[in-house]
């Protein structure tokens, strides 16, 4: 009996590695850590009402945000152990099989549990705001967005200490991540973990377009939308065209592990060039998915401390919309090495290069918005300009990338590598970084210590430069991606040690952000006011911070773009405001219409994640008792007709009078 | 475009029995994608046969004739529910959509039938990458089917209890565009998967 346990978790656990074993002991540590506090300071009915079950658009945007950091901190110390490794020849400091596991983590962590969460939240905590909603269009599912994700993430997460992370690169290409190349249930977590939390991605791609299209204050007409809610609807339409095809391609490779189909092995007629199609028929429209909102986030974080209109709004909209369009276009220049012939590379390096003119054109209408205007240089608007150096060299490598011939030279070396890290950290956590400073005071009522944020900025700038300059100059000298060790001979060592110099830099300049959010908690303090930054353009800075639960006591009436902007200059030029908007400003209070919390969300979600570990560890009667959970849960909520509420016209008495005091 | 504009007097409140529909509208252009890729992976992998069998020996398109016809007749039947449910007959309703589950039933059952049957042959999802992509598309909508099934049942259930109100209403129109969706899906599937590879 003993043996029989001794040898199940010897296979179950991950073991014999040191760093491992450290990690397992400290997640150990800090889960008896977090129940002995909830226990101690009896927070486990505050935490399961108030956020766990919330349906509130403001609360799932703020922890989608936490689970972002945190995985951020993750997929950071995965990249710093991969630098460690190559700043000397032949270093024996991760041995290859742990090296692969590593730089697959590191990528799946980075745009789907990192970048994605992180995006989900502003959408979440943002939009409804800007376009004077009460929430999304469907906030029950946008809880089982998030809990479906976070489930996801956290099966994907598991397989560091149980069973053993997936190592066959980011994208998982057979025939190596088939059963034959990679036989252990590494690669099942990759698949459960990211399809559990792909289906939460695809319903919020819902959500948003619902919530866009159908639930703006009156007098919104779409043109006249904010510029971020424009691009949430330009990634939540990528979203939903592209994210089915990832579940398909996701739900084949596994019916390959799991009962012995052929649809992308190298025997019985199957076809592993199909898998590499169809996944970057997802993936390419995926990193459009990510940089469409930080483009939307520049375009408000722009105009606000530049106290100008955005320039260009309309080709500014007409850009989104054409780049989310030909994003699905694009897929095969990920491999024009793969011998599809000369005409179809020619085709794919024509529409990934149209891709960079409507991107030019927001880059020269941002510029154009700077120009004079009344510049102002708080941590986003620093966000915000360095981007654009850096967005503009990532994408013109990305041009050089895009021509086929010369692809063939390129092509998974460091200059790839180098390039989409200058997009995606050049312009997708530039741009959420921007993001959360801009918005932090919204969310919590109090702004970020900019002197602190200002050390991050620049340790994050100079060690983007100082990482990943070198590699461009390493991919032309011949290093490939994913090798844990060169030889001295190449004459690689100088410039993988500069590069990583520079990851540490922006290790280092986590820090300073991870320090710059407790020092604030602690010490700023809380600002009487909605607009926070004193010159804010769109509705979300005409509520208070942060918004009470219901955002808008009054629905109001939107005259024009950057509506709150412009009433505030009425206000100044001793103007009165058009009739109907007195009308609406001074409507008398309504009760208003409100969903109910969920239990179900997170529930449900739980079954899903035992279904996926069943499914991982090919234990069927798990995999029943999820699946049988999930659609005890559905029913569950589809027999429930009890769900909303109304707040009551005191209780919003109370609460604006609140609000207003505390503004006075 | 702003919905707002027709309720603002509702409180600011949106109606959420046409959000819903719309949202599930939506909802059916990424399920058309869904099935748009099987499709696409099944054209690329038909060919692929590794001289296995091949569908034109196995097929028998008696049976899937047969099964073609009941879920036509089940997409009219739930047609005839919503005509019902618009004249305010709650018992038409639940009758129809009765109908309707029944015949879905029997259309699994078919399709159950002609999978062991197949099997029996020799034809798994195993066999070559033909029969992966033949199996997963046709379960597929298999599995949609054997869903609204058990969705159709709990709305019944929800009708016998509550009768015709706006919610139920919303409910019955959503699974019934599900329905016809399912029919068209299988359209696809009738031409593609079984047509062209027995003519």
């Amino acid at each position: 009996m003993f043996e029989t346990i001794k040898e199940f978790a010897s296979e179950f656990f991950v073991t014999g590695d040191p760093m491992i074993l450290g990690a397992q002991v400290s997640i150990a540590l800090a889960m008896v850590a977090i129940v002995f506090v909830l226990t101690y300071f009896k927070k486990w009915r505050w935490l399961w009402s108030e956020w766990l079950t919330s349906v509130d658009h403001k609360k799932i945007g703020i922890m989608y945000i936490i689970c972002s950091i945190l995985m951020l901190f993750r997929g950071g110390v995965d990249a710093l152990l991969m630098r460690v490794q190559l700043a000397a020849p032949e270093l024996e400091f991760l041995h290859a099989d742990h090296y692969n596991q590593i730089f697959t983590t590191h990528g799946v962590i980075m745009i789907l549990f990192m970048a994605m969460p992180l995006m989900f939240g502003l959408f979440n905590i943002i939009v409804p705001l800007q376009i004077g909603a009460r929430d999304v269009a469907f906030p029950f599912l946008n809880s089982f967005s998030f809990w479906m994700f976070f489930a996801g993430a956290m099966l994907f997460n598991l397989s560091f200490v149980i069973g053993g992370s997936p190592d066959a690169g980011w994208l998982a290409y057979p025939p190596l991540s088939e059963l034959t190349g990679s036989p252990g249930v590494g690669q099942d977590f990759y698949i459960w973990g990211i399809q559990i939390s792909g289906v939460g991605s695809l319903a919020s791609g819902i959500n948003f377009v619902v919530t866009i299209l159908k639930m703006r204050a009156p007098g919104m007409k779409l043109m006249k939308m904010p510029m971020f809610s424009w691009s949430v609807l330009a990634s939540s339409v990528t979203i939903m065209f592209a994210f089915p095809i990832l579940t398909v391609t996701l739900f084949l490779l596994f019916l390959d592990r799991y009962v012995g189909a052929h649809f992308f092995t190298v025997d019985a007629g199957g076809n592993p060039m199909m898998y590499l199609n169809l996944i970057w028929m997802w993936g390419h429209p995926e990193v459009y998915i990510v940089v469409l909102p930080a483009f939307g986030i520049f375009s408000e974080v722009v105009a606000t401390f530049s106290k100008k209109k955005i320039f260009g709004y309309k080709s500014m909209v007409f850009a989104l919309m054409s780049i989310s369009f030909f994003s699905f276009f694009t897929w095969a220049h990920h491999f024009f090495t793969m011998g599809s012939g000369a005409n179809v590379n020619a085709f794919f390096a024509v529409t990934t290069m149209i891709i960079a003119i409507p991107t030019g054109v927001k880059v020269f209408n941002w510029l154009f918005t700077m120009y004079r205007g009344k510049l102002s240089f708080p941590t986003p608007m620093m966000w915000a300009v360095a981007f654009i150096p850096c967005f503009v060299v990532g994408g013109m490598t990305g041009v050089m990338l895009s021509v086929a011939p010369a692809d063939f030279q390129f092509h998974n070396s460091y200059f790839l590598i180098a390039h989409f890290h200058q997009v995606l950290i050049g312009g997708v956590v530039f741009g959420y970084f921007a993001g959360l400073y801009y918005w932090w005071p919204k969310m919590f009522g109090f702004k970020l210590h900019e002197g602190l944020g200002k050390w991050a900025f620049w340790f994050w700038n100079i060690g983007f430069y100082v990482c990943f300059m070198p590699q461009y100059a390493l991919g032309l000298m011949g290093m490939t991606r994913r090798f844990n060790e060169y030889n001295f001979d190449m004459g690689w060592q100088p410039l993988n040690v500069v590069s990583t110099i520079g990851a540490f830099l922006m290790g280092i300049a986590f820090i300073f952000q991870v320090w710059q959010i407790a020092h604030s908690i602690r010490f700023m303090k809380k600002e009487n006011t909605g607009d926070n930054w004193g010159q804010g353009r769109t509705l979300e800075w005409s509520i208070p911070s942060p918004a009470p639960f219901y955002n808008f006591a009054r629905t109001p009436k939107v005259v024009a773009q950057d509506d709150w902007w412009e009433k505030q200059q009425r206000r100044e030029r001793g103007e009165a405001d058009p009739a109907e908007v007195i009308a609406a400003d001074n409507a008398p209070l309504e009760p208003i219409h409100m969903p109910k919390n969920s239990g179900i969300p997170i529930i449900m979600s739980g079954f899903w994640f035992i279904a996926g570990f069943g499914f991982v560890w090919d234990w069927t009667w798990m995999v029943v008792l999820g699946l049988v959970g999930v659609a005890v849960s559905m029913l569950a909520r589809s027999f429930n007709y009890n769900d909303d509420y109304y707040v009551q016209v005191d209780e919003i008495e109370r609460i604006e009078a609140a609000a207003a005091r505390g503004a006075n | 475009m702003s919905q707002a504009n027709a309720h603002s007097h509702d409180h600011g409140h949106h109606d959420q029995e046409s959000l819903k529909q719309f949202g599930f509208w939506l909802f059916m252009i990424t399920d058309v994608i869904l099935f748009a890729t099987l499709f696409a992976t099944f054209v690329v992998l038909r060919g692929n046969t590794a001289s296995g069998p091949i569908g034109a020996e196995l097929i028998e398109m008696n049976g899937i004739i047969v099964s073609t016809f009941i879920l036509l007749t089940s997409s009219f039947t739930s047609g005839l529910a919503l005509l019902s449910m618009n004249k305010g007959d709650k018992k038409g309703l639940i009758l129809w959509l009765a109908v309707s589950a029944l015949l879905g039933l029997s259309f699994i059952y078919l399709e159950v039938n002609e999978f062991i049957h197949l099997v029996h042959e020799g034809a798994n999802i195993g066999t070559s990458a033909y029969w992966s992509a033949f199996f997963t598309l046709v379960g597929t909508h298999g599995l949609h089917v054997s869903i609204g099934i058990v969705w159709m049942t709990a709305i019944i259930f929800q009708i016998a209890k509550r009768g015709i109100t706006p919610v139920t209403k919303r409910k019955v129109n959503i699974i019934s565009l599900y329905w016809h969706f399912l029919d068209a899906v299988w359209i696809f599937v009738f031409s593609i998967v079984y047509l062209m590879e027995v003519m």
